[in-house]
Order: structure tokens, then sequence, then C-alpha cells
């Protein structure tokens, strides 16, 4: 009833191309950030911020950057859990190489070198499509754990291998090592990720965007009327590569503050974050965040209620969680290929014409 | 000099005995693509899938006990008999024939017409839902499975080789087995698709959908035969595999194994598994053997991805898979 | 009348104007299919061209070679006074070379206005940084160019469906809507392949008006491959006529007709 857009009329190409043309969307909008900055900081304990919230925006992260590369130029990788790492050990070296270089550069430094690591694994792209291409991009995935984890430099010779963030601060404030407050972390993820969410949206509102997806749906066509191929693939595998390390850095020094290769940035976090964003709605920033969101409450959820309330075995639950999640795979696939946030569009419209059922 | 020279052979051999195995589940990749274009990516976890199965049915496992005795608070285990290793072989088959009906029923036949990248991913959520699903039934410890296969190093060839080259090569007996019992599989399919009636309608539907529709075979029953070929030949991966190493969850990662020897071989040419299987178990062998002592070891986790990927570079279609022709 | 003057058409906006393209002597072979053998024929500024001929006669492989998406084994191509290196696709299509395709090659996943927004790909030139940031240089290109592109929708009359995902639209109206994009580069030269293939009368008489309005207004030159001989007649300058690879006729429509290799070729002799 309170959804409409009647009264709202664009007077201009720019207000008519803005992210959320209907006032209320807009509101919504703003009144979300306005509840993640201001509200949920002071409301926060540890459990909730290491369990849920920080996990969520870093996936988050990682989602937006796999979508960017399978959702909007349709070449679907099963490298990410590899590139994830390449941003938590860029990170790492840097941090412990240079102690003075502000924890903010460093995230986006190692975030640009997975963006070059990302191109060079996306050169395969120009001559194999398809799933020959997402079994080549499991190459990087299987090398780069093999190689943090058996050259030792990459973890500074590290008697047990992990990697530990060292404490940086920002403003004077802790932002990662043992000494972060749950609160402070969260806020510095959220920023990130509301920040590189905005980056996303304005790739993939203009020419930039359009020739991604025009390789996505037509990539004969694509070329044939103007776009450079290697460019709009390239660039999606940088771009792309670019969040998906910075989303490891955050992953490495403010969610875990210390890992280890195989078991952080296995091949099931390269699946994990591909069912995210088939879940959210591949395409989707909206979807890149409901996906995450999904993905991290189902398991937390199951837990809570088969172990915590029904007392069962941790094993059951995961397994339970296994057909799930595979289960979800495959019911999305075929009844709603676009995901969650194709549902969201529909209801928005129902409730755009209520009570009416349809436009005309 | 001379010493070193047959070493890297025997490991080219025991490369050779592993590459077979490569070769027997990249051969079920093949059979299900060429069929429905499908790529199927739970090929590995239907090999384990069939092993847990097969070891459930010969120990007389109680099937989702754990889950039964978490419900009720029950504590049962198993039934107390064990099934003869034949009879068992042959109830994990059916098992697998009407897992290929409830997949053709539940996922395929709703993925119709939708673009093969779709119907990957689809298989990775079968793949999933699989694993969780035969962990839920049978549980999810380590189990050994013992159907009589001959194990251990063959101490004949050891003597042998030691007396007529001065150096006693180490095989498994195991390995030669699977190989022997690879071979007949791979020459039984061959004759199956060349000569049988099923088999002609197989190539007809893999050739083109539309087509073989129209001259009246059923889409739907070749791919549940397919997928029902698949899952013996899982079923005889997983026997091999399951009882080189244990039935445990690693054992589907074979089919991550069996990837790049399909990107070498191509997806659509059956010579081509075997062939990527055998250049890629011996490739990994040797690289292993010659570089892994200077970079750290462990080589194998990554090899065949890089040689198949950089092979793909130059020859996108993989050594036998037919040349794409792009059209407007 | 001499030879010469035979090849020359006797009416319409062509007569007399330079040669935009000159394809001369191509051969394009597939293996051992010989899709074309020794083509040459030319474009001049300004007219409408038509390639027809039977089915597999090579004129769609005649359009691949012309876009680049096709490398001839043999010949050359002028374009605007000019040999044409080999080139890639794309960098033709920012010489000023668009076309549409048999089979509708839409992006489904877009808009009918992202879809012609992407048309004007070859003159947007800013890079990812300042798409990244949006405001200012980005959002102002896009705005300018919203505004050429809103100019085709008027003239194509698809206003109501600007914001509709294309592969909702009816058969039709996604035959304009390509038309749409390759009208978005702003091509000297355009490529129509079957543009009224599936259509009805009334729909046909429609894109008639707008491939004559295009070529009138905006000065644009067509190429366009036809199996609607009304069609071609009625809007061609010079027509060329292909068989099994080879042209056989080239001339006005009205030549065309009478010649006697295109009624075999059409009626069938035996070869």
């Amino acid at each position: 009833m309170f959804y409409r857009e009647a009264g709202e009329f664009s007077t201009s190409y720019r207000d008519d191309a803005q992210t959320f043309p209907i006032a209320f969307d807009r509101r919504r909008y703003y009144l979300v950030l306005a509840v993640g900055f201001g509200v949920i900081p002071f409301f926060i304990n540890d459990y909730w911020a290491n369990a849920v919230l920080i996990p969520f925006l870093v996936w988050s992260m990682a989602a937006l950057g796999l979508n960017i590369l399978t959702g909007y130029c349709g070449q679907v990788s099963l490298g990410t859990g590899g590139f994830m790492a390449v941003g938590a050990y860029s990170c790492y070296k840097l941090m412990t190489a240079f102690p003075g270089l502000n924890i903010v550069f460093c995230i986006l430094l190692a975030g640009l070198i997975t963006a070059l690591v990302g191109v060079l694994f996306g050169l395969p792209s120009l001559r194999i499509k398809g799933f020959y291409l997402a079994v080549a991009t499991l190459a990087a995935q299987f090398f780069f754990v093999w190689l943090f984890n058996k050259v030792p430099w990459f973890y500074n010779y590290s008697a047990s291998g992990q990697i530990n963030a060292p404490e940086r601060t920002l403003l004077g404030v802790a932002i990662t090592g043992p000494n972060a407050d749950s609160a402070v972390k969260y806020l510095f993820c959220l920023a990130f990720v509301v920040g590189f969410a905005w980056i996303a949206r304005n790739l993939t509102r203009g020419s930039v965007g359009r020739s991604w997806m025009a390789i996505r749906d037509m990539d004969i066509a694509a070329e044939i009327i103007g776009i450079d191929p290697y460019r709009a693939k390239l660039s999606a595998f940088g771009v792309s590569s670019f969040f998906v390390g910075v989303s490891g850095a955050l992953f490495f020094g403010i969610y875990l503050g210390a890992v280890e290769v195989t078991e952080a940035f296995g091949i099931n976090q390269s699946f994990l974050v591909l069912f995210m964003i088939i879940i959210g709605g591949l395409g989707s920033i909206f979807g890149s965040f409901a996906g995450a969101a999904f993905m991290v409450l189902m398991p937390v959820l199951l837990k809570n209620i088969l172990v915590g309330g029904l007392d069962w075995d941790t094993a059951i639950a995961t397994h339970f969680e296994f057909v799930i999640v595979g289960g979800l795979i495959i019911f999305f696939l075929i009844v709603e290929p676009h995901g969650i946030s194709q549902l969201w569009r529909i209801i928005k419209e129902k409730l755009r014409l209520w009570p009416f059922p349809h436009d005309h | 000099m001379h010493e070193q020279l047959l070493f890297a052979l025997e490991v080219s051999l025991n490369g050779l005995m592993t590459g077979v195995l490569y070769s027997l589940v990249a051969l079920g990749f093949v059979l299900i693509f060429k069929a429905s274009g499908v790529f199927n990516y739970a090929q590995g976890v239907m090999a384990l899938f069939a092993a847990l199965t097969l070891v459930g049915f010969q120990s007389g496992q109680v099937p989702f006990a754990h889950l039964i005795n978490a419900v009720f608070g029950s504590n049962i285990h198993h039934f107390g008999w064990h099934l003869p290793v034949i009879l068992s072989i042959l109830l994990t088959l059916l098992v697998m024939v009407l897992l290929a009906v409830v997949i053709e029923k539940l996922v395929l036949k709703h993925l119709i017409n939708q673009e093969p990248i779709v119907l990957f991913m689809a298989t990775i959520g079968l793949a999933y839902f699989l694993e969780g699903f035969g962990d839920l039934m049978w549980g999810s410890e380590i189990k050994r499975l013992d159907v009589g296969i001959p194990q251990g190093i063959s101490e004949s060839i050891e003597n042998f080789t030691f007396e007529s080259l001065g150096y006693g090569f180490f095989i498994d007996r195991l390995d030669i087995v699977a190989t022997a019992v690879a071979a007949v599989l791979v020459i039984s399919l061959t004759v199956f698709s060349q000569y049988s009636r099923v088999g002609r309608a197989l190539r007809a539907v893999a050739d083109d959908h539309q087509a073989a529709l129209s001259v009246g075979i059923s889409l739907r029953y070749i791919w549940v035969v397919v997928w029902s070929v698949a899952g013996f030949v899982a079923l005889v991966a997983g026997i091999m595999w399951g009882a080189k190493s244990g039935v445990q969850f690693s054992l589907s990662l074979i089919a991550l194994k069996a990837l790049p020897v399909l990107m070498l071989g191509g997806f659509t040419s059956i010579p081509g598994a075997i062939i990527g299987g055998l250049i890629i178990g011996v490739g990994e062998k040797l690289f292993e053997f010659l570089m892994g002592p200077l970079i750290g070891g462990a080589t194998e986790n990554w090899f065949a991805y890089v040689l198949a990927l950089v092979f793909l570079v130059f020859r996108p279609q993989g050594l036998f898979g037919e040349r794409i022709i792009e059209r407007v | 009348m001499t030879e010469e003057a035979m090849d020359k058409p006797s009416d319409g906006v062509g007569c007399g104007a330079a040669v935009l393209m000159d394809i001369r002597n191509v051969s394009l072979r597939f293996g051992g299919v010989k899709a074309l053998r020794d083509v040459s024929f030319d474009i001049r500024e300004g007219e409408i061209r038509a390639i027809i001929g039977p089915n597999g006669a090579g004129k769609s492989s005649m359009l691949n070679v012309i876009n680049g998406f096709y490398h001839p084994q043999e010949g050359e191509i002028w374009f605007r006074g000019k040999r044409r290196p080999p080139m890639k696709p794309h960098t033709i299509a920012r010489h000023g070379i668009a076309r549409t395709f048999q089979n509708i090659a839409l992006f489904r996943g877009m808009s009918t206005l992202d879809n012609i927004m992407t048309g004007r790909i070859t003159r947007m030139g800013l890079g990812l940084l300042s798409h990244a940031i949006w405001w200012g240089w980005a959002e102002r290109e896009e705005v300018q160019h919203r505004e050429r592109v809103e100019r085709i929708i008027d003239f194509l009359e698809i206003q109501p469906i600007r914001k509709t995902p294309v592969g909702r639209l009816p058969y039709g109206l996604q035959k304009r809507v390509e038309l749409g994009r390759a009208l978005a580069a702003e091509p000297t030269l355009l490529l129509l392949d079957e543009p009224m293939a599936g259509m009805n009368v009334e729909e046909k008489e429609d894109l008639s008006r707008f491939i004559l309005d295009v070529n009138d207004e905006f000065g644009t030159t067509i190429a366009l491959i036809e199996h609607d001989m009304g069609v071609v007649m009625d809007l061609s300058d010079r027509v060329v006529v292909m068989d099994y690879g080879r042209k056989i006729a080239d001339g006005s429509p009205q030549e065309v007709r009478n010649n006697q290799d295109v009624i075999d070729a059409y009626l069938g002799v035996p070869h």
C-alpha cells in the first residue's frame, strides 16, 4: 500500500538511472545503513559478532567478488578459496614486512596483488569457456593451497605453519590481534563491505558492467558489436579477484586472526561462495548479501536446533547441512535460477501493484 | 645412473597403474557427458556412496543408524549378519540404478534445455547432497573394504625383475588387478556403445537430442541407462580405491583428479579419457620424483591441473575432443 | 551501352557515389568446404545493397567476412579506399561497421535500454577507475549517451518497452531492438542478416520503412541479406546474387530479375 511509485517522476536521465528509483526503497536502504553503523555496534556481543555478523560481512565481500565474475561476466570460477588465500597471505606478508604500514593499505594492497594474480589465472578464459574454464580455475585453488603450505617463506617459517595477525591499530584503536574489540572489528568490516558494494554497484551500472553482461549473455555477438572480449573478461577477473583478495585479508586479519591454509581456504570455501551466489542470485548485488546471510545463518541455526535443542551429535548436524545445502542448490537451479534476489523482486512487484494482480 | 633410470621406470609404472584408476573415474564422466551433455561433478561422490553402501551391505549395517539412535535414543548399529561379496555387490548395483532413476526424476527432468554450466552446478549440489546423505545413511567413520582382491607387493614381479634387471620392482597386486578390471571395463563399454541397440540409441542422443527424440528414442530412458552405467563404473572405482586406501571422504576427491584427465583427453572421447588418465598418472608421479624434492613435495595436488591448464590454452578441445567451430 | 555501364545501376542513391567497401576475389574455406569462391563486389556510399541467393549460397559467410568474424584465405577487402589488414571483429566495429544477426543475438539478461546502450560501447571510452567512482566522468558519459539512445528509442517507437528485459519481448520487437542496438553505434556501414525473417506482412512493412528512414535520414550505407524478393526489389539500389559460394549476378534489381543464371539458381537446373 505504502510501496508505490505513483507521484514519483524522474525528470532527468540521472534520476532515472539511480540505484533505488522508488523513494520507499531509498529510505529503507538508508535505514539499514543507519542501524548497521549506529545501532548494532552498541548491542553487539562476542558470540553474535564472531559467529554471525563478521563472517556474514566477510563472506558477502567474497560473494560480491565472485558474483562480478560469474553472475555478471558469466565466467564460473572454482578458485575462490585459492584467491582468498592469496589475499590473506599477501596481507600477512605486508603486515609483517612493513609494520608501519596502515592496516587499511595492507588490505587494499593485498586486494591489488590478488587482482594481478586473478588476471594471470584469467588468461586461459580467452581460449576456453564454460565448465572447461571452471575446471581450469581449480588449478589456482590447488596450486595456491599447496604453495602457502609448502613454501615456508609465506608463513615466515613459523613452526606451526600458521599465520597470525599481529596487532595493528587505526586511529589508536586496535583492529587486528587479540586485543581488538568485536564491535570495532564489526564496524571495520562493515565500512569495507559497504564501500566495496558501492563500487560494485558503480561498476555494474555503466558501460563496464554492460560489456561484462554482454559477454555473459552472448559472447560472439558482444565481440561483433565492438566489445573486446579480452578486456572484458580480464577486467572481470581482476575486479573480482580484488574483492575476493580483500575478503581473504579480512577473513584472516579481522575475523579469525590466525589461519592455516589447508583448513581455511580449501576447495570447500570455493564451493561455499559459489553456493552463496547461486542461492542469493547471480548477477545481483543484493543477492550476494542474501546468499552470504543464508549460508552463514543456516549452519548456525541448524546447529542450535539439532545440537543445542535436540541434543544430537554434531556430526549428524553437519551431514544434514550437506544434504540441505545440496538439495537447496538443486532446488534453486530448477525453480528459481536467479535466487533469493529474484524472489525479493517478485515480492516487491506484487506489493507495488497490490491489490491488483497485474500491471495492465 | 642405471639404478636411477630403473627407479624412474618403476615410478612411471606405478604412475601408469594409478592412471588406469583415474581413467576409470574419467570414463564415468565421459559416458554421462556424451549422452546427456551433463558434466557430472558428483561422479566421485557416487563412487564414495557406492563403496559406503557396499561396505554397509556386506557388514550388515543398519541404514541411518545414527539418525535413528539420535531421534529415538536407541542403540542399534548392525543387523548381525554378513552378506557374501557377490550378493552385496549386486545389491549395491541395484541401489545405484535406483539412484539413477531418482536423479533423473527429481533433477535432470527439470533441467532439460538448460545451459551446460547450470547442469554442472546442479551436479555440484548433487555431490553435496549425496555426500551428506551417504554419511547420514552409513556413518562417516573410515571403513575397511575387503572384497577379496589380493593386496600387497607382488613378490613374483619383484623376484623376476631382480633376476633379469638386477633391480626389484615394487608393484602392488591390487594395482595389477585394478588395471585388468579397468581394461575389461573399458573394452566392454566400448563394445556396448558401438554394437548394442541401447548403445546406438545412446550415441544418437549424444549427437542430437531433438533428432533422437523424433525417431522415437526415449531421452529419459537413455538418461537412466547412462546414469546407471555411470553408477556401475562408480561402484568399480569405489571398490578399487576403497580397497586401496579405505572408504572415507577423501575417496570422493578422486573425482577432482579425473577432471584434469578429462580436460586433457577431451570430454567426449573414451580413448581420450584412458590416454589422458595414463598421461596424468605417469606425469604426476614422474614430476614428483624429479621436482618434488626441489620444491617441497606433494606436487600431485596441483600438477595435473596445471598440466591440463597449460595444455588447454594451446588446444582448447583436448587431445581427442571434437574441434569447435564457432558460428554466429 | 558499354559493358562497364551495364554494371552500374540505372537508378538509386548509390549511382555515381564513391565506393565505401570493395571486396576483391575473396575465397573462404572450412577444411574442405568452400564457403566462398573468388567473390568480388563493391558497396557504394549511401546505397542499400542486397545480397541474395538460395540457402547455403554463402551470404552469411560473406557478412561474417565483412565484419571480421571469419578470415578469408584469399582476397582483399578495401574499406574507405584503404586495404584492410586482418582485424578482430571488435576493432572492425570501432571502424564503423555494425550488424544484426539472422537468429536474434540480443543480450537476454538485459533490458531494451541496456541492450541499445551496449551498442554505443564503441563510443564510450572511460576505464575501470572512473566507473568505480561513478560520480563525475562516468555519470556524465552515461547521461550523454543515454540522450543519443533515447533518440533511437523514439525513432524506432519502442518507448514503452524501454525497461523490459528483452527475453520477454515478442519476436518482432526483439528484431527492432536489435536494429536499435546496431544503430546506436552510428555505423558507416550497417549489415542486416535477414532482418525480416519470420515476420508477418505488417511487421515487414514497418521494418522496411525503418530501413529506408535510416538510409535517408542518417545516410547510413546498408548491406542486407533477405529472402523476400518483394522486399529486396523495393528496398535495394543494387543486388548481388550468390549461389554455391560464387557470385552469379550483380546489378540493379531489374537486371538481376531478368538474368538467366539467377532464374536457374532459384528454379534449379542440373549443374
